[in-house]
């Protein structure tokens, strides 16, 4: 209940600081769209970098680095510092000084303008608005994640569906009015503040979770002493023998498991005696719940009580994975064992973890304060639904493999970062600015930044991999890598600390999701109403009235997407990044290439959605996380493809004319 | 001195592959990682970069397009 005050209280400065900007507001469009371009450096840096650093750099990065190791800091965070100032060099200056010039607010009215094309809006419009609302979709059904596994036990009866805690879709809901509320009112003024608040809350939350933690843990040297012991190949890029050697031995013992399961329970040919369980047991060290049939298995195996075909021994792998069973089963399956590399290939049930370990734990689930035993305390607290998913998933499914960070892939990231050219509500940020000079802080102090933010993190995601407690370890194979911040957070802090960091996670979501919302309605006023509609015909009230309107709806759409639950979301992140990433030619030659043309723009983008859209489907629209294509990240192709065929149509297609020309580029 | 502060990104671009490190599980100061160590070092080098860039690159012209020029309604073609 003490986090659940804690977030009240945070949500409710924030809505004072939204209505207290409000106060400032002007009355005019450019001053709800663009804080008539007042934001001075201060401002603008912590905007800018709280609108780039999503849930990702608090979550994603502590969680990625416990799946991939410390390797995933060059890769997303190191690349990112380069990149992203680059872009605030490149292209955020001088789009500034042709916006400030020539009165724009959104990306699309400046390639209307360079382009000489007014359809190229009907192009772009539909592309961005379609890049963003996934990008929205993450912070929303994050938000709701984390409030739901931050406030489990919180209440006495209700929501026992949630583990007694506020329901995912009620903490979106919050969350999207709360930041509705201050966009409406406080427009890109409102936002920019509560941006640099927001940004202030996690960055400082974030080292003092840092230091709690590694106290915890016995110190600094301790927790990254315990890695190198347990678990040496998540301090580098590479697999560490011991880590395979490990693997091996678990994956074989799984597979038993798997055969075990199968002769008992699906061909029934074999049922052990109670002398025979008893044996079992004795000769096993159980070392986490549900760890009988695993006893069995092994002794059924030593002895070798049953025997399965190639054909059922495969079967057995997929069932014990809950992995969907091919139709018909292909003709090798009789004389080939498969690899766990062909067992991957198959997808996952879904939601088959939550049906199974509902039925098999049913009589340990309730609530997570309330004693599974009233009389005996020492037998511990109920299970909440979520840790009977994850005993289900470490007791059943196959260990992970481990494998190496491929050096193309970490070279080919690179691309990713590009995105923020392209970013329409980066582009919307950058023309707040007061002056040019305004950038400077931002261009500077964006990688420090994101390193003072990704390594602690990253860091304390490598920790939680070997940490322990009461000797136990704190995270079982196959936890969500997305709540082990929150996780260990909870386990290894005071109720209040807990609530504050949660505070400072809904702080990095939602200083994205307020220039996006904002965004998302500037673009459809600006490039649909008041472009299609005539300026003339628009008081700048009603414009403004128009913008909220559509912002609303938007938060409309985006929370009713959210209720959906489509789960591959967060997959669909680095897809979202990609796809803005295939349109950076199109931008960067904009500004720089004076032979660009329309025919050569509309090439450029429509070869970025072509091959987008080729690779999204190539990759099982994004049931395959690891997804590359020639050994890179997909998005290099898109980008290289984009950059070709705006390069040839271009050449060989009308330059622009002299008085485009003159106006982008009056030196010459 | 733009072309410079271009060629010390590409320089940063390179060391940023950090290929000699990749089997690296060494400890500095007994508990930071050497690859996260490094990396950590490339952010710093790419704020003194951009440091310089201001410094030295900095296209004070815009500044002066800009304030030359009051925004103007955007224009519509085709």
């Amino acid at each position: 209940m003490t986090q659940l005050v804690i977030i009240g209280i945070y949500l409710g400065m924030l809505l004072c600081l939204g209505l207290f900007s409000s106060r400032l507001f002007k009355g005019t469009s450019k001053d709800y769209m663009l804080a008539s371009h007042s934001i001075g450096p201060f401002l603008l840096l912590m905007s800018i970098f709280g609108t780039t650093m999503t849930a990702f750099a608090l979550v994603g990065s502590s969680g990625e680095a416990y799946k991939e190791g410390v390797g995933v800091y060059g890769m997303l965070a190191s690349s990112s510092g380069i990149i992203h100032s680059l872009c605030f060099f490149l292209l955020g200056i001088k789009l500034w000084s042709w916006g400030h010039k020539h009165g724009y607010t959104t990306q699309i009215q400046f390639f209307r303008d360079r382009l000489e094309s007014d359809r190229i809006g009907i192009i772009l419009f539909p592309v961005l608005v379609g890049l963003v609302i996934p990008y929205l979709l993450i912070g929303v059904m994050a938000s709701g994640v984390v409030i739901s596994s931050i406030t489990e036990g919180a209440f006495e009866s209700s929501f026992a569906a949630y583990d007694y805690g506020i329901p995912p879709w009620l903490g979106s809901l919050v969350i999207s009015m709360v930041v509705l509320i201050y966009v409406f009112f406080g427009g890109m003024r409102g936002t920019a503040w509560a941006n640099t608040f927001q940004t202030i809350v996690f960055m400082i939350l974030g080292v003092v979770t840092f230091v709690v933690i590694s106290n915890k843990l016995g110190g600094l040297e301790a927790a990254s002493n315990a890695v190198l012991e347990k678990n040496p190949s998540k301090l580098m890029r590479d697999v560490a023998p011991s880590d395979i050697e490990r693997y091996a031995k678990s994956y074989k013992s799984w597979e038993l498991m798997a055969k075990y399961n199968y002769a008992t329970r699906i061909a029934k040919t074999l049922t052990l005696t109670p002398d025979q369980k008893a044996e079992a047991y004795k000769a096993f060290k159980p070392r986490m719940p549900n760890w009988q049939t695993k006893a069995e298995s092994l002794f059924a195996a030593k002895n070798k009580l049953y025997d399965l075909t190639n054909e059922e021994t495969n079967k057995a792998l997929l069932k014990q994975d809950d992995r969907v069973m091919p139709d018909p089963f292909p003709e090798n399956w009789k004389t080939e064992l498969m690899t766990h590399h062909d067992l991957k290939e198959y997808p996952r049930k879904s939601n088959a973890e939550k049906e199974k370990a509902l039925l098999i734990f049913a009589g340990k689930i309730g609530h997570p304060e309330k004693d599974f035993d009233p009389n005996d305390p020492s037998k511990g607290k109920k299970w909440t639904i979520k840790k009977a998913i994850g005993v289900y998933r470490a007791s059943n499914w196959a260990p992970d493999a481990p494998h190496p960070m491929s050096k193309l892939v970490f070279l080919t990231y690179f691309f990713v970062p590009l995105s923020v050219g392209m970013f329409p509500h980066l582009f919307q940020h950058w023309l707040t600015a007061r002056s040019a000079a305004t950038f400077k802080l931002p261009v500077v102090a964006h990688p420090l930044f994101i390193m003072i933010v990704w390594v602690p993190c990253v860091l304390v995601g490598v920790w939680a991999t070997s940490a322990t407690l009461n000797g136990i370890p704190m995270f079982p194979p196959h936890f969500p890598a997305n709540a082990v911040l929150a996780a260990m957070v909870k386990k290894m802090t005071s109720p209040v600390l807990a609530g504050f960091l949660t505070a400072g996670i809904l702080a990095a979501i939602m200083s994205s999701l307020d220039s996006q919302f904002l965004c998302l309605g500037t673009m459809f006023t600006e490039d649909i109403v008041v472009h299609y509609g005539g300026k003339d015909r628009f008081t700048d009230q009603q414009v403004v009235l128009m913008a909220r309107l559509f912002i609303i709806l938007i938060v409309a759409i985006t929370y009713g997407f959210s209720l959906l639950e489509p789960r591959r979301v967060f997959t669909l992140g680095v897809w979202c990044f990609s796809g803005f990433s295939s349109l950076f030619p199109i931008i960067f030659a904009a500004v720089y290439w004076k032979k660009l043309t329309k025919a050569g723009a509309y090439a450029g983008i429509l070869v970025a959605i072509g091959s987008w859209l080729y690779l999204f489907r190539e990759a099982g629209y994004a049931l395959k996380p690891n997804y590359t294509f020639l050994g890179m990240m997909p998005v290099a192709t898109m980008v290289v493809c984009s950059a070709v065929a705006m390069i040839l149509v271009s050449l060989i297609t009308k330059p622009p004319s002299k008085e485009t020309m003159a106006r982008f580029y009056p030196e010459d | 001195m733009r072309y410079a502060i271009y060629g010390l990104v590409v320089v940063l671009i390179v060391l940023h592959q950090d290929n000699w490190l990749w089997d690296d599980t060494r400890l500095i100061f007994g508990f930071m990682p050497i690859t996260l160590l490094y990396q950590a070092g490339i952010s710093i080098g790419a704020a003194i970069v951009w440091f310089l860039a201001t410094k030295f690159a900095w296209p004070h012209h815009l500044e002066e397009i800009a304030q030359d020029s009051p925004a103007q309604e955007t224009g519509e073609s085709e």
